[in-house]
């Protein structure tokens, strides 16, 4: 079996504060966790959980306070890992006085390149990521998305074998996320090691072989995302159509929302054939069934009070 | 190329870009001015006062730049996040910071230069022709650009440990006190306790010693400048640059970004 592509063990990292930094808040608990060679790894949480602050301990942009971390076998803190990965900032800002060629340009010569390396990569990777016609146009009149695009291209210029995006489709619109959905599907058809942090569950369902997620600075599981976000599944939904006066004796269409002639109602996974039977009855047409899972967010929110709830449970057993 | 004078070409750039060199415009303006109203007045020190002007003008526009520009070289790397991308590739953070001076010193140099060609064109507007002791003048703006980088050099130091307007004070401060490292040195011992004495003579060794880079008298009078005194300086900022930078490295090293 091929090593890990990342091992991380006990990381931990506390950041000082107060007049005098002699207080410490933790953003960043014990985390242990391992990216398998050629997988796709989600990293999920809700805001201020600790992905960024782990892929930046990863990127050796902070130092960890305790515990250590490996990628492709070498500790993070040897900067010639650097040449095999790649790193998207979240929302990325990159010197707007160059345009995207030279940007690139610009970081391909920490590679050492040749000249005509360097220019065939820079144009092979505007086309990629859909800049080649904006190539040219000073990054400071680029969009949000654009910029993105941009980070995107840098972080894969030179091949990598790993690549570690924080929030990488966050600011994109619907295209932009496709593309972005599509560039790591390719980067994982070539057998590289994606790690990605996002809060948008469709894309971890999307494309991850794996999610790790963490909530307070610390990891509340690991697995597959079905496993790890699809378990809270509860209830059905059904949405059907019935006229007006049909609805008036539909004890269903009492308790759905209503939208012009359709209704959408939620029921219990057990009661769903009844409920069938009574709308069947009652002549509704049947328009969708869907199951009902939980939302990352009501996924996350109990994850959170959980979370709160043990920490107000130290702080009693504390006093 | 190596990765420091990537970066060093890239703040260069930037430099370049962000149009920091439109400063020369005002040099020059001011330079014809001079030249203008020398011409006018005719007093016999028409080339006292344009080198005097000339140099009081590259030094102090060099300093502003210096410093200004000097504690943003890290600072807004930081606050802007440009360094995360430049720092997940291969580039220690001593390479870094020593392109960041690089580019800075490159931009104060060309700067300097051009502002030095436009000096010696009002020196020649007015004077008519260039004489032998008009190179202690070329010394002079030398001197200057040691001066520039040893500020710059402070500045990266303090930028990269404190906020942009802490490094201002810092190196401005630090620049100031420089002045006067000569006096200090010399002060009579009978104004003052020997212990403060004592620390007045230790703590000119440790500031830099700014007063040493002051030509200027000697450059509008047209005397020659030692060349011992060239190389002492050139060792002097060339050791202190290296001590500074070594210790912002140090520094830098050890931060956490934001």
């Amino acid at each position: 079996m091929a090593p890990a592509a990342i091992e991380i063990a006990n990381l931990t990292k506390d950041y000082p504060y107060g007049f005098l930094h002699l207080k410490k808040k933790r953003s960043l608990e014990g985390l242990t966790m391992q990216v398998e060679d050629g997988e796709v790894f989600g990293f999920l949480g809700p805001n201020g959980a600790g992905k960024s602050t782990t892929i930046k301990l990863l990127m050796g942009l902070i130092f960890p306070s305790a515990g250590n971390a490996k990628i492709l076998g070498k500790p993070i803190s040897d900067i010639e890992m650097h040449r095999d990965i790649g790193y998207l900032p979240e929302q990325p800002y990159f010197y707007d006085y160059l345009t995207a060629a030279e940007l690139l340009d610009y970081f391909a010569r920490f590679y050492a390149f040749s000249a005509t390396d360097r220019r065939e990569r820079v144009q092979r990777m505007l086309k990629k990521v859909g800049l080649e016609t904006a190539g040219k146009i000073q990054l400071r009149k680029y969009s949000k998305g654009m910029l993105q695009r941009v980070g995107l291209a840098q972080a894969i210029l030179h091949d990598p074998k790993v690549v570690i995006l924080d929030e990488p489709m966050s600011g994109l619109d619907p295209l932009g996320r496709r593309e972005v959905r599509d560039i790591i599907l390719e980067l994982k058809r070539e057998g590289r090691t994606v790690l990605f942090s996002t809060h948008i569950l469709s894309d971890a369902e999307m494309l991850c072989d794996r999610v790790g997620v963490i909530v307070g600075g610390k990891l509340r599981g690991v697995g597959a995302p079905q496993e790890i976000i699809g378990v809270k599944a509860h209830g059905m939904e059904i949405l059907f159509e019935v006229a007006a006066e049909k609805a008036a004796g539909l004890p269903l269409a009492a308790q759905a929302t209503r939208t012009g002639d359709r209704y959408r109602v939620h029921v219990e996974e057990e009661g769903l054939y009844a409920a069938l039977d009574q709308l069947r009855a009652a002549g509704a047409r049947i328009l969708s069934v869907t199951q009902m899972k939980a939302s990352l967010e009501e996924f996350f929110m109990s994850l959170v009070a959980a979370d709160r709830a043990q920490a107000s449970a130290v702080e009693v057993s504390g006093k | 190329m190596s990765r420091v004078s990537v970066v060093a070409w890239n703040t260069f750039r930037e430099a370049v870009r962000d149009r920091v060199l439109y400063n020369l415009v005002f040099f020059a303006l001011l330079m014809i001015a001079a030249a203008i109203l020398v011409g006018e007045i005719s007093l016999g020190i028409e080339r006292e006062v344009i080198v005097t002007l000339g140099l009081s003008a590259i030094s102090l526009i060099g300093l502003l730049m210096a410093v200004f520009i000097g504690v943003g070289l890290v600072s807004k790397e930081m606050d802007k996040r440009t360094l995360y991308a430049v720092l997940a590739k291969p580039v220690r953070r001593w390479e870094f910071l020593l392109g960041k001076f690089g580019g800075l010193l490159l931009t104060l140099t060309v700067n300097t230069a051009a502002m030095a060609v436009g000096l010696f064109v009002a020196l020649l507007c007015v004077t008519r022709s260039l004489v032998a002791g008009d190179a202690a003048v070329l010394v002079a703006v030398y001197f200057i650009l040691l001066k520039l980088a040893l500020v710059v050099a402070l500045a990266l130091l303090f930028s990269c440990y404190t906020t942009p307007l802490l490094a201002i004070l810092f190196t401005t401060g630090l620049y100031v006190a420089g002045l006067f490292v000569g006096a200090m040195r010399n002060v009579r011992s009978d104004l003052m306790a020997p212990a403060l004495k004592t620390f007045l003579g230790w703590l000119s060794y440790l500031l830099p010693n700014f007063s040493n880079f002051d030509v200027m008298s000697s450059a509008a009078h047209g005397r020659a400048i030692p060349a011992a005194l060239a190389l002492q300086n050139t060792a002097y900022a060339a050791l202190y640059c290296g001590i500074v930078l070594f210790v912002a490295a140090a520094v830098f090293s050890q931060r956490n970004l934001k």
